[in-house]
């Protein structure tokens, strides 16, 4: 395999974005990530990104991407239509072909254009489950139930958990936050869906994120302190809730498995929980004790653009390497149901 | 090619129709069920999945890779889903080979759908109206028939040409057995006189829309060899996006289809490819494009891929066959038609292809296109492996 790392990370996250387009929303992050790479739009070998039409109503909006991304007059360019997250897992494969050095990832999101909750009804078995029309929110509800049930957490500790992303998140100027709730206030926000409030779950959120990953030649030139990637892996679960334990994530378990992140302990851990409870599944899956910091960015419950926010979790875990404060980061991305499909990348220094 | 070297050794249709009886999930499983039989592999063999489909507001239905991880074996493995506009069968199966290409997989099952029954493509592509931003309006062949229109103009090419690869297409679409309503007794003058869509389009000139699925099965040499069919080796692929609007792009022979067409032949160490390649699977969702298309891949001289339609040397046993499985004429689901080119250029060279099969083809080129003449994917397939 060869040496890649992400050598530049740049976002752009508001509650509501209102001063450009679903597109225009893409354009800052994108010059900044390249800025910060000292790299033109012309020194990058490959291109791909992860968006949804339906959060713009159009087929084939991410097209448009391509006059932010830069690619005139043509350019090796590829699109998911994932989560970033699995368009950065597409350009390391790149890289690792042998005959590509840099990549561009872009990912973008900009839900508030429609409800969320609705539309998401559409991205579950569209014979057996979209009929019944259950939102992402009430589907995550019965994860968290059965985590309460089995007795593996308690509501206060899930207030507990969003109270301390919140307060992370004030202190995270990528983040739209302005007030940290205390977990007694949380607890006494009514339901969005039992057992999950307004603050155990995420907010609906607009935002990109852009990165830019390089091979070992590029990366050492141009980056003072890359964030090597040691191992990359994603895993999905059957997607119907029936066939699977809630209460914990196999395929999250392989995939930080296959990427390696037993190997040596992590300082830092951005996972990918949209909703409170996911983090105790998580944790467990992933193998993180308490040495482990997790969320120091305020995490999905505080910011979460869709197609975007587990790119984000790459590239604040991968900051932490670019700004010394960390040697070893875990970063993890979601996609599907009740964590059906699970991304999982370890960075070192 | 870059990295290990790759080969198709499995591939799976579905009959292109309206397929309103059967599921996504058994579309899709069905194709995948063939390319696995036709490798001698299982669902237990494969180590990871990619799937391509066309925009999900074409079937109104969101991340498909969600409930067909089940229907397509994924579960405990990586499913990754593509989605780059109508070429997106053709960076799907790229994708694959890359996984293998790359080292990080050894046998990889890729898949490509659409379901168009289930929904209304030239709405969903015409619809657009965001502000600011041109659309489709008339839908695929609203924006396709000026650009035909400038082909003519910029090479003479006389009035009939699209009539007659359309005549071509659609006869050699009643010999492949996947085709969306073939007919075998199809003639000129029927095309001829079809009702007149987007001036130069006629009716029987233009692509049906089809559901369908096919998949492939992509591995490393180590296990090229289980199956009946010998392996089609993945010579050389490559990819290229272009932005749709730019003002001083050309639309008739796009660059990033012409600069695809140059890296996949270099990786393929292919130098003259009009004299080298044998036959070529082109994305001509209107007849006309073809004459554009093998001009734009290299396989007929600048302003010449009209006259090769004209003197019959695109036919199955002509000097140039293209599309021999009659191409999109033979059925277009979207998310699919990609990956059916590079599939049936595979198929050539593995001597599968049956009543279309080119006599003797080693080397041949697969083509997706996508957008609007703005995403293009290839790949040279060829019966020898690469040195």
């Amino acid at each position: 395999m060869r040496d890649v790392a992400v050598i530049s990370f740049a976002q752009l996250c508001r509650r509501e974005y209102t001063e450009g387009n679903d597109i225009e929303i893409l354009i800052e992050p994108v010059n900044r990530a390249l800025a910060g790479a000292g790299l033109t739009r012309a020194e990058i070998d490959f291109t791909t990104g992860g968006s949804n039409d339906f959060l713009v109503g159009q087929a084939f909006s991410f097209v448009r991407a391509l006059d932010v991304v830069g690619v005139y007059p043509c350019k090796e360019d590829s699109h998911v239509e994932m989560d970033a997250a699995w368009a950065l897992y597409e350009a390391w494969v790149r890289i690792q072909c042998g005959d590509v050095d840099t990549a561009l990832i872009w990912g973008l999101g900009k839900t508030s254009l429609g409800s969320l909750d609705e539309l998401m009804t559409l991205s579950v078995d569209p014979y057996y489950m979209a009929p019944l029309c259950p939102d992402p929110t009430s589907l995550a509800a019965i994860g968290a139930r059965a985590l309460l049930d089995a007795g593996a957490c308690t509501e206060a500790e899930l207030a507990d958990i969003a109270a301390a992303r919140q307060r992370a998140a004030v202190d995270n100027p990528a983040v739209d936050w302005d007030r940290a709730r205390t977990a007694t206030e949380i607890m006494a926000e009514p339901y969005r869906a039992a057992p999950l409030r307004a603050s155990t779950s995420s907010p609906a959120t607009d935002g990109a994120a852009a990165m830019v990953i390089a091979a070992a030649e590029v990366a050492t030139r141009v980056c003072e302190r890359p964030a090597w990637i040691r191992g990359i892996d994603h895993r999905t679960d059957a997607h119907a809730l029936g066939v699977r334990d809630l209460t914990i994530s196999e395929s999250a378990r392989v995939a930080a498995e296959r990427a390696g992140a037993a190997a040596r302990p992590i300082e830092v851990a951005e996972v990918h929980a949209a909703y409170a409870h996911e983090e105790v599944v998580l944790r467990r899956a992933l193998g993180l004790g308490v040495d482990t910091a997790i969320n120091p960015s305020g995490g999905a419950l505080t910011s979460d653009p869709l197609m975007a926010t587990g790119l984000i979790r790459v590239g604040e875990a991968a900051s932490r390497i670019f700004d010394g404060t960390a040697h070893r980061v875990l970063a993890h991305a979601t996609a599907g149901p009740c964590l059906q499909n699970n991304l999982v990348m370890v960075m070192e220094a | 090619m870059s990295g290990r070297i790759a080969a198709v050794v499995g591939i799976g249709q579905t009959r292109l129709a309206r397929r309103l009886h059967m599921s996504i999930a058994e579309l899709t499983r069905a194709a995948a069920l063939r390319a696995l039989a036709d490798a001698h592999m299982t669902w237990d063999d494969i180590d990871a999945v990619v799937l391509g489909k066309t925009p999900d507001v074409f079937d109104g239905h969101l991340f498909p890779e969600y409930f067909l991880a089940d229907a397509l074996g994924a579960v405990g493995k990586p499913i990754i889903r593509i989605h780059t506009a109508g070429s997106v069968g053709g960076h799907t199966a790229i994708q694959a080979a890359h996984l293998v290409n790359a080292g990080v997989f050894d046998k990889v099952l890729t898949v490509a759908y659409a379901k168009e029954s289930e929904g209304d493509i030239n709405w969903a592509v015409g619809g657009g109206g965001l502000p600011f931003y041109s659309t489709l309006v008339a839908g695929p062949g609203g924006y396709f028939a000026p650009h035909i229109r400038a082909y003519m103009r910029r090479t003479g090419a006389p009035d009939h040409i699209g009539i007659k690869i359309a005549y071509k297409d659609r006869r050699n679409a009643a010999k492949n057995p996947y085709a969306h309503n073939p007919d075998p007794d199809i003639t000129y003058e029927a095309i001829e006189s079809s009702p007149m869509l987007w001036d130069p389009i006629r009716y029987f000139e233009t692509c049906p829309s089809s559901d369908g699925a096919c998949a492939m099965v992509i591995t490393d040499e180590s296990n090229a060899h289980r199956g009946a069919h010998p392996p089609a080796w993945i010579r050389g692929t490559a990819c290229r996006s272009e932005p749709s609007t730019a003002p001083r792009r050309d639309t008739v022979d796009p660059i990033g289809g012409r600069e695809a067409a140059k890296e996949a032949y270099a990786k393929a160490g292919v130098s003259d490819p009009i004299a080298e390649i044998d036959c070529a699977e082109l994305y001509v969702p209107f007849s006309w494009y073809e004459a554009m298309w093998v001009e734009n891949m290299g396989l007929a001289d600048i302003g010449g891929g009209w006259r090769n339609a004209d003197t019959g040397a695109n036919e199955i046993d002509g000097a140039m066959p293209i599309n021999m499985s009659g191409g999109l004429m033979s059925g277009n689901a979207t998310g699919a038609t990609g990956m059916i080119r590079l599939a049936e250029a595979a198929m050539q060279v593995r001597g599968q292809a049956g009543d279309h099969q080119v006599d003797g083809a080693r080397l041949a080129l697969g083509h997706a296109m996508g957008g609007a003449s703005s995403y293009f994917a290839v790949w040279v397939v060829g019966s020898e492996k690469p040195a």
